[in-house]
């Protein structure tokens, strides 16, 4: 068998499994269900799909990038996107009401796209101004809409029903890159940014495998918490404790 | 005379390794929670940034590292306890000794693995916001580099007796409570499969964790 048809052949048995999760996604209930995740079968499903794309080709895509190219080049595409990224975060936490991580972003996005050539380098780091990040979704959560289920999309990976829902206004109005009006320039860009993203995340997920029993509830679990600030309990002085006797 | 130089200069030499070791021993104990996790944590970052071969991805050194100087400072059994829920109080004593070694393992190779990626990152202690009598405080840290701070804070217990001082019992990172999240992890291993099954798990992840590394170490 060729590499080719090896590869369609996998390609077919994932879609009929991803499609079979699908399909089976009603029937997740029972004694041990997780009341946020009612798509636990799909999630898991659309997982696995996603693990073996990003084995098979986002991985070593993003290896090779890595590998072939001198850090201080990587860090100024990490920048420059990060930076397209603080001129959303600055509408998003006006729409939010913080009026200091506004500001900041403002000051960054500011500075680093006159001084920092265009978002290559990013000054106001330097400066102490921190990065606020924030996009739609967690908008709608400070306007008080709760997450929803917990939903795997292909090929972007872990979201939320909430999340799903505001990802278009994040793409198409928040997205700088979506108003390039050049096509070929514009979709080098999205490639670029997907394999720079992937490939500074290439050694959390080598510690996020080691970390996990279950690598797909925990990235659950974890994901909830992170787009669900309000209970986190991080601006909690009682947060993290424990009782005592045991 | 000769004997007798030989001599005070062993007492001397005898006087200070006594000197030394118990000093870091009496300073634990009196040393407040900020200051504690800040000297602990300047020690292990600048460690790590002046050692080429965990520049290099050597894990098992690191873990080396973590166990001397994180190590004595953490209540791995209360971790564990918590972990573990409800099932903890019904396990036999040889089951919790074992999901507390188990536990204990996986944590540090994490721990290790994620420090390994440290480059040029310094750590900032925010101000301890607790009474000088509290017994439990919060320790809120940053992990400053390139891009965004990383969030990173330390539940802390003061521990009667000589020496013991304060231990680490829980760990936030990026605005997420560890035990918390293994606690769902280890609840769903205990449904399925028991205490037993548990252990089972933990023992199969921390042997594809360290073949992992083996593998790794062998393909540099």
């Amino acid at each position: 068998m060729t590499t080719h048809a090896r590869f369609t052949a996998w390609a077919a048995r994932v879609a009929a499994l991803a499609l079979g999760a699908a399909l089976l996604g009603g029937c997740a209930s029972g004694p041990h269900a997780n009341p946020a995740d009612p798509f636990e079968p799909y999630n898991r499903g659309m997982t696995t799909f996603n693990d073996n794309v990003d084995k098979a080709v986002l991985k070593p895509v993003a290896t090779l990038y890595r590998d072939a190219t001198p850090q201080p080049l990587r860090t100024g595409v990490g920048n420059f996107f990060a930076n397209l990224g603080d001129a959303w975060s600055f509408v998003n936490n006006l729409l939010q009401l913080r009026p200091l991580e506004a500001y900041d972003s403002m000051v960054r996005f500011s500075v680093n796209s006159v001084l920092g050539l265009g978002g290559v380098l990013d000054i106001a780091s330097e400066m102490g101004v921190e990065r606020h990040r924030q996009d739609f979704g967690l908008t709608l959560g400070r306007w008080g809409v709760p997450t929803g289920p917990y939903l795997v999309l292909p090929l972007l990976g872990p979201s939320t029903v909430r999340d799903t829902a505001a990802l278009p206004v994040d793409y198409m109005v928040g997205d700088l890159v979506d108003h390039v009006h050049d096509v070929p320039v514009r979709n080098s860009l999205y490639g670029l940014r997907f394999i720079d993203k992937r490939a500074q995340l290439l050694g959390a997920t080598t510690v996020l495998d080691e970390a996990a029993l279950d690598p797909y509830s925990f990235t659950r679990d974890v994901y909830l918490k992170l787009r669900n600030p309000a209970d986190a309990g991080a601006d909690d002085d009682q947060g993290g404790k424990l009782p005592e006797d045991y | 005379m000769m004997n007798r130089r030989t001599l005070t200069q062993s007492a001397a030499a005898l006087a200070a390794a006594a000197w030394l070791g118990w000093a870091p021993a009496a300073l634990a104990a009196d040393e407040a929670p900020d200051a504690l996790i800040k000297r602990l944590s300047s020690d292990v970052l600048e460690t790590v940034k002046g050692d080429k071969s965990i520049k290099a991805g050597d894990v098992d050194k690191i873990m080396v590292l973590v166990n001397k100087t994180i190590l004595p400072h953490v209540n791995f059994r209360r971790m564990t306890a918590a972990a573990v829920g409800p099932a903890w109080r019904s396990a036999t004593p040889e089951q919790q000794q074992r999901l507390q070694d188990e536990f204990k393992t996986l944590l540090i190779r994490t721990y290790s693995g994620a420090l390994s990626q440290v480059s040029d990152q310094s750590i900032v202690v925010r101000p301890l916001r607790a009474a000088p009598e509290d017994k439990d405080v919060l320790v809120r840290t940053e992990i400053r580099g390139r891009g965004e701070p990383v969030q990173l804070d330390y539940r802390l217990e003061k521990t009667p007796g000589q020496g013991s001082g304060w231990k680490i019992y829980n760990l936030n990172v990026l605005g997420v409570w560890l035990v918390e999240t293994y606690r769902t992890q280890f609840a769903q291993e205990i449904n399925a499969k028991g205490v037993n099954g548990l252990i089972d798990a933990l023992a199969a992840r921390n042997k594809a964790n360290a073949g992992a590394a083996t593998g790794v170490a062998g393909a540099r």
